[in-house]
């Protein structure tokens, strides 16, 4: 049964269960993620990090959120 | 005397060598491994945040951002699009413009791509991207790369983590001569011999990343290759001499008793 307070949506290739009309802001703060040092990419799209309390999450939405690691 | 320094896309530096982040047993080793290098420049990968576990330590936890800078790199990627979104977002995480470029063509040996290398370095010169170019070392390439607007050269010795040292030293002669943007050596540098050739050789720098970090002692290795890119460096200013084939005394004739 679908539960309408509920979506789904993939965020860094993993599916997850948020509640509807959360926006990219709370989410990113529900995963205990700092916005600081990150980027963000909505649906291929990358997003404006002033902006993320302005962006409600919708049912598919792919998400990826990345930041700089040990690297060559 | 003029202090000897080394411009990427107008800013200074006063270390010729790059060092990669990547490889190390751990990131308290990394952090020691770039002090010890005294690099003021290190390469970084563009990664997925772990969103199930954020208590894993994090690279900037022991590299701090505002004190040495982080060069985004594409590594990994195989086409423009790729490498183009890599550095985009990584454009996005602070503001960073000087970026590296490597569009690989081949999973085994890492060959660089460079049909979509030079797509790739146009597009990211346009997009305002001060781009460090790994590629061949193939004259024409190289010199297509600086005509498009690449804030360096950056060739490979021999493969990406090979440690076969510099293979066509006459090629890297070639690009020294043509070059007037910074000429870095970017891969298969293997120990510290290898890294003071390339500076003998005329390079503005190099970038060494498995030779350190996969050394049996990479602090050690670290303090060896900065040394040694410091004294190809001095070696390549004094000019050597000439290479003769047969004996010259080092010692005066006259007065012989």
């Amino acid at each position: 049964m679908k539960n309408k307070n509920k979506i789904k949506i993939k965020a860094n290739g993993k599916k997850i269960t948020i509640k509807s009309n959360c926006s990219l802001k709370e989410l990113l703060i529900q995963l205990k993620i700092p916005t600081k040092m990150v980027a963000i990419e909505l649906n291929r799209k990358i997003i404006n990090k002033s902006k993320l309390d302005k962006i409600a999450l919708k049912e598919n939405d792919n998400l990826e959120i990345v930041h700089f690691i040990g690297g060559g | 005397m003029r202090k000897d320094k080394l411009k990427i896309a107008n800013k200074s530096y006063s270390s010729r060598l790059i060092v990669g982040t990547g490889k190390y047993r751990n990131f308290e080793e990394c952090a020691k491994a770039i002090k010890i290098s005294g690099a003021e420049i290190v390469t970084v990968a563009v990664r997925r945040v772990n969103i199930t576990d954020n208590t894993k330590p994090l690279l900037m936890d022991y590299v701090d951002p505002k004190k040495i800078t982080y060069l985004p790199n594409t590594a990994g990627c195989f086409t423009s699009s790729e490498a183009l979104r890599t550095l985009r977002l990584a454009r996005e995480i602070g503001g960073w413009k000087l970026v590296k470029l490597e569009v690989l063509g081949d999973k085994k040996n890492l060959f660089p791509n460079m049909m979509e290398t030079i797509k790739s370095t146009e597009i990211l010169a346009k997009e305002g991207f001060k781009v460090m170019v790994y590629c061949s070392d193939d004259p024409l390439m190289a010199k297509r790369l600086e005509n498009i607007g690449a804030a360096a050269i950056m060739p490979l010795a021999s493969p990406i983590g090979s440690g076969l040292g510099i293979l066509n030293k006459i090629n890297i002669k070639i690009l020294r001569k043509q070059t007037k943007v910074p000429l870095i050596i970017d891969a298969g540098i293997g120990d510290a011999v290898d890294a003071t050739e390339a500076m003998q050789l005329g390079c503005d720098g190099v970038l060494v990343n498995t030779a350190i970090a996969k050394a049996k002692k990479p602090l050690m290795m670290a303090e060896a290759i900065k040394l040694a890119v410091i004294s190809g460096r001095k070696s390549y200013l004094s000019g050597r001499i000439n290479k003769i084939f047969y004996g010259k005394a080092s010692s005066p004739k006259t007065g012989i008793i």
